[in-house]
């Protein structure tokens, strides 16, 4: 196995915990960590494919694994932020009691 | 496959999996941490220390403070007494194992005509700062109002709302 297969099965491995993690949790920060993990493995293939392709030198991978990094720490702050409000809200994170939308 | 690999590897999925399998939310952000080290180390592995020393600034340093602070904000370090899981978790468990299956079938059959390249590629801060000053200066400003405007707007969302302030 070349080392590109093993870091790309290490962030096909991470991806899918971190969606199970998304889909079998119950409190919403649990779900938010989960997408943190998903997103890591994105990061992880890109600079897997940047350090093994063919053109390194335009560092196309390591701009878009950075660029990534901060779209994910927006969604981070924001969806944290929500799931504060909705907390104060309804006094509960878990998602199967957030059945409605109307305040 | 080397052993730095073996091991980095090894702390970064057993990090994950502790992060989403732990009862206590407390110590699921502890093992968060320790996924987004094992990758901050992957990176440096990979050649990339740049973005191995911007994971652990931003995700270290600010998601998993973050995620700490949340957490204890809505209490909810306090494990519920019935159970952690949702009623599908059997249905969520078979979609990601499913969605593993594929993804590293995926790998294995293309994994001779996947790209190598022996020696590693240096990626110099200079270099780094010149390509986002250069190609990518249109992708950085865009990032930097997209970053003004998630946090304002988490500041906004957050906020308490004081009653009757007109």
């Amino acid at each position: 196995m070349t080392p590109l297969a093993g870091f790309l099965l290490v962030a096909a491995l991470l991806f899918s915990i971190g969606l199970a993690g998304a889909l079998t949790r119950r409190n919403a920060i649990l779900v938010l960590i989960g997408i943190e993990l998903m997103l890591n493995a994105a990061n992880l293939n890109l600079i897997a494919f940047w350090r093994y392709g063919p053109h390194p030198e335009l560092l196309t991978g390591m701009m878009f694994a950075i660029f990534s990094i901060a779209v994910a720490a927006a969604e981070a702050a924001v969806g944290l932020g929500l799931v504060i409000q909705i907390y104060r809200h309804a006094h509960t994170t878990e998602l199967d009691k957030m059945n409605r939308m109307k305040g | 496959m080397s052993f730095a690999f073996c091991v980095l590897a090894a702390l970064t999925v057993a990090g994950g999996l502790a992060a989403v399998m732990l009862k206590n939310t407390v110590h699921c952000a502890l093992a968060l941490t320790v996924a987004f080290a094992g990758q901050a180390l992957l990176f440096l592995e990979l050649g990339a220390q740049f973005a191995g020393f911007v994971q652990v600034l931003v995700y270290i340093g600010a998601v998993a403070i973050l995620v700490v602070f949340a957490i204890l904000l809505t209490r909810g370090s306090e494990t519920p007494t019935d159970g952690v899981y949702s009623r599908y978790w059997i249905q969520g468990v078979l979609i990601s194992a499913g969605v593993f299956a594929v993804l590293g079938w995926a790998i294995l059959q293309s994994a001779s005509q996947l790209p190598h390249v022996a020696q590693t590629p240096t990626a110099t801060v200079l270099q780094i700062g010149n390509a986002l000053m250069g190609r990518y200066v249109l992708p950085l400003e865009i990032i930097a109002v997209l970053l003004t405007a998630a946090l304002i707007g988490a500041v906004i969302i957050a906020m308490h709302e004081k009653e009757g302030a007109e």
